[in-house]
């Protein structure tokens, strides 16, 4: 497997310039004869869908939702990163990508993330040009807040909806250029396969959702913005319909799969209520501005939490870290959390729940700043707890929110497919084994406006343009796979639903591959998920046909996926013998902090595939810190 | 808790104007309900169990199930989103009925939004519209600073109250005339306060409104069921905004 990241030479600040100028240029009056397939609408979908179109290329957009602008980017609450220093508290591109490097504990790739702390300062450009109403101040310039894992203040926000404004702004983009007849849009579009010419990607197989209809698509490149996969834990705060199916396709048609075992753990949602659970909801990193986090000292302490005095009350990320408090970044806030459960010091009736809590910043800058602050993320708590968090603490825990894992990608985001190119959270290159908070938006946008319209050009300029059509044997092949598959899923006809069999993949991943992991236990997951598997495809029951609107067979074939997927995680998570971010093992730890082993596992790890996730075979890419020195990351 | 379901069945998409012979309302009993289910984790429950009786789900959109993706969405007891003000579908809990409540449960109803399948419509109406003309032209590139153009605080709320709308339609399904006018002045209302929306404010509102006509939504008669409905809470004063712009718009026509 070709894993070359092909980074340019020279200094750190220099790269990018010099790739955009090393880059071979398509010229404006071929542009046109150029297709490229997008799949995914979300922040990086659309963003890269507009911007291309607008160079003139013919684009191709399929989401699975019923518009573009559903995409899970929209739920994202707290902001997004830029280094603008317009606060002048000390603020540069420099320490942006420091910050990152250091909260992606030191396993993301220097030049990538040098980059995304570049682009950044031009997405926040971008977005207001467009008409994204970030948060202002009185005297109508941009405000911003702070978030974890850093001490300067450049996170902008939109009230509690910053994804969703600037996805409306990338939407808005993608729109016009529908109108304009520039992107074709495919709606309730769901991807199933990739098509390989001669080793490139040169098309997809879809299937539409509304008719069931099969469907080859070919064009010059493909684009993926699919997203993570977070949703292989069945309870997440990621949508429902999030999945791995795209990836996993294109991880099977031959693109390394890399670090699958970083799943970020996010340390402030809505603690889980009962079994009939759907997903979790996630109240925004942006509360620890002015929230404090605690327990009672006291084991199972029953006293409703404005009984219990300040002095027997453990602020514990205050008392652990005192120089970033309650802003610890979210792997070691979750860490603490789950911590401090596992000794008998949780909070609410299952126990498994931190306070939150706001009554200090309400008595201090009364109840209407915080209202104006956090309102719709109060009333959201409100409505889902029936607690009044103006009144009582938040109880909040830890739940699976992002993947830091994903295609492999090299310094253009070309994945070892060559023409398959695969942007946002779907890639894996930007936030090591940890992303901090408002960054997330950052990537997506920074990989779909500001780096794909540039490096898509270097790959195209190398291809006839147009050199496939769908009437290719390997579409027709390709479809009669995707088509088989299909019929295998409803031919089945057993006595489990489909929810039954995610449900019970997602307690084998969260109670073996969650916020703490050892040998055994994914030893015994690994003996677990194939055993399951094998009971899916001998007992699921899919009813209905597949040629209509089949919202069964459209899950049935994501769990599926994520059957495989799993084992490929916890695969990853026993072979990184160390604890780094996210990855937590039990077996390498100090006294509850991550030991991380640069000797060992300084490198991205990527998967190939080999016709089973058994057999699949652990490469390696080694990371070089040329820049930010490789140190224990402290936060104390 | 235990609850009484009349949820509308259609195997096929909508075929003529005639709605009442493409489906049909049918009735499902349900025990073990917990008050602190979402609507939609009830729905997914019967689901549950119509499949384990060899049964076809019920078909409903939904997505992210924490109110912002505007995916979710049906008629509750004759209102849209149900019972609870600023709550989209999947935020309502059970807790707001009571137990051995008949629930009756049906799809949006609009010329605009034909009925898929079950309680799922077709709302690519609203993305035509919003391809007609709801953005500002700006390509990817190097725009000025974004400190450049200052915006009174007070324009920029204006704004973003606007742009809070998630695109739900709920506004068209509560109205007798099924218009989409809190949809549109919302989008109008958004960059009319904005100065960078202001260059094309001409053309956008002339845009958007014909397209909205074409799109066979119906007129505003001031009832203002669409605003009590709508889960952000978007007010009709977005509607004063659009009819402004248009009519500035077809007074600046030369």
């Amino acid at each position: 497997m070709n894993l070359d990241s092909r980074i340019p030479g020279g200094p750190i600040q220099d790269k990018w310039d010099s790739r955009k100028f090393d880059l071979k240029l398509v010229n404006p009056a071929n542009k046109r004869k150029y297709k490229v397939l997008v799949v995914g609408s979300g922040l990086a979908g659309a963003a890269a869908a507009a911007s291309m179109a607008e160079l003139g290329y013919q684009v191709e957009c399929f989401c699975y939702q019923d518009s573009p602008r559903r995409a899970h980017s929209i739920a994202a609450q707290g902001g997004i990163n830029a280094a603008k220093n317009y606060r002048n508290d000390g603020d540069s591109v420099w320490r942006l990508f420091y910050d990152t490097v250091k909260g992606g504990d030191f396993r993301a790739r220097e030049a990538n993330v040098y980059r995304l702390a570049q682009c950044s300062v031009n997405i926040i450009d971008q977005a207001v040009a467009q008409g994204v109403p970030f948060a202002r101040d009185y005297a109508g310039l941009l405000d911003n807040r702070s978030f974890g894992g850093a001490q300067v203040s450049r996170t902008f926000y939109a009230r509690g909806q910053t994804g969703q404004q600037l996805l409306l702004g990338a939407y808005a983009a993608l729109s016009r250029q529908i109108g304009l007849g520039t992107v074709k849009m495919y709606n309730r579009t769901e991807m199933l396969d990739v098509v390989l010419v001669d080793g490139h990607a040169k098309g997809i197989i879809v299937r539409d959702m509304v008719t069931g209809e099969v469907r080859s698509h070919a064009g010059d490149a493909v684009v993926l913005a699919t997203g993570g996969y977070g949703n292989v834990f069945y309870l997440s705060t990621n949508a429902k319909g999030c999945n791995v199916t795209a990836a996993w396709r294109a991880h099977k048609k031959g693109a390394g799969f890399a670090n699958p075992c970083y799943t970020q753990i996010h340390p402030t949602c809505i603690p889980v209520s009962g079994d009939h659970q759907s997903k979790l909801t996630l109240m925004s990193e942006s509360l620890r501005n002015d929230g404090r986090v605690w327990i009672p000292k006291k084991q199972a302490d029953k006293r409703p939490a404005h009984e219990i005095p300040d002095d027997e009350r453990d602020y514990y990320l205050e008392r652990k870290y005192p120089s970033f408090g309650n802003l610890a970044p979210r792997d070691i806030a979750s860490r603490a959390a789950k911590e401090a459960c596992d000794k008998g010091l949780g909070i609410g009736e299952t126990g498994l729940g931190v306070y939150l809590d706001f009554r200090d910043a309400i008595a201090r800058l009364g109840e209407p700043a915080i209202k104006a602050r956090y309102g719709n993320l109060f009333h959201m708590y409100g409505k889902i707890t029936a607690e009044n968090p103006y009144k009582q603490p938040m109880r909040i825990y830890p739940a699976v929110h992002y993947t830091m894992g994903g295609l492999w990608v090299d310094y253009d985001l070309m994945s070892s497919i060559p023409g398959m190119f695969v942007l946002g959270e779907a890639n894996f290159s930007d936030h090591g084994a940890n992303r901090l908070g408002a960054s997330a938006l950052m990537q997506g946008l920074a990989d779909g406006y500001f780096v794909i319209p540039y490096t898509i050009g270097g790959y195209l300029a190398g291809q006839k343009a147009g050199s496939v059509d769908v009437n290719h044997d390997a579409f027709q092949q390709t479809v009669a796979t995707v088509n088989d598959r299909v019929s295998k899923l409803l031919s089945i006809q057993g006595k489990r639903t489909v929810d039954h069999f995610h449900k019970e993949l997602g307690k084998i991943m969260w109670g073996r591959c969650g916020m703490a992991r050892n040998d055994a236990g994914l030893n015994e997951a690994l003996k677990e998920i194939p055993a399951l598997r094998e009971e899916f495809w001998q007992d699921v029951r899919v009813l209905g046909s597949g040629q209509s609107f089949n919202q069964s067979l459209e899950k049935a074939g994501r769990v599926a996926d994520f059957l495989e997927f799993g084992e490929l995680m916890c695969r990853d998570a026993l072979e990184r013998r160390e604890s780094c971010g996210g990855h937590f093992r039990d077996e390498w730890q100090d006294e509850g902090e991550a030991r991380r082993d640069d000797d060992n596992f300084a490198h991205a790890a990527v998967w190939e595939h080999k016709g089973e996730v058994k057999d699949a075979v652990r490469h390696q890419e080694e990371l070089k810190f040329d820049n930010v020195a490789l140190a224990v990351r402290s936060y104390k | 808790m235990k609850v009484i379901l009349h949820i509308w069945r259609q195997d096929k998409a909508s075929t003529n104007d005639n709605f009442k012979q493409d489906g049909r309302m049918v009735r499902y009993e349900l025990a073990d309900v917990s008050p602190d289910m979402s609507f939609l984790e009830m729905l997914d429950v019967l689901n549950e169990n119509l499949i384990e009786k060899g049964e076809e789900s019920v078909a409903f959109d939904h997505d992210c199930r924490e109110g912002i993706c505007g995916a979710c969405g049906v008629v509750i007891d004759g209102v849209p989103h149900g019972p609870e003000r600023g709550t989209t579908t999947c935020q309502l809990h059970m807790r707001s009925f009571k137990d051995g409540a008949e629930i009756y449960i049906e799809p949006w109803r609009a010329k605009a939004f034909p009925v898929v399948r079950d309680l799922v419509v077709d709302r690519g109406s609203l993305d035509r519209i919003v391809q007609s003309g709801a953005f500002i032209s700006v390509n990817t590139g190097a725009p000025q600073d974004a400190n450049a153009i200052p915006i009174p605080k007070s324009d920029a709320e204006r704004a973003f109250d606007a742009a809070t709308c998630i695109g739900c339609g709920a506004c068209v399904a509560a109205c007798k005339n099924a218009s989409a006018m809190l949809f549109v002045g919302a989008k109008v209302s958004h960059f009319a306060y904005l100065p960078q929306g202001r260059v094309e404010r001409d053309s956008r509102a002339r845009n958007l409104v014909k397209a909205m006509d074409e799109e066979g939504f119906g007129n505003c008669t001031n009832q203002n069921e669409c605003e009590a409905v709508c889960p952000k809470e978007i007010p009709v004063r977005v509607i004063a905004d659009m009819n402004r712009e248009y009519l500035r718009a077809k007074a600046r026509e030369g």
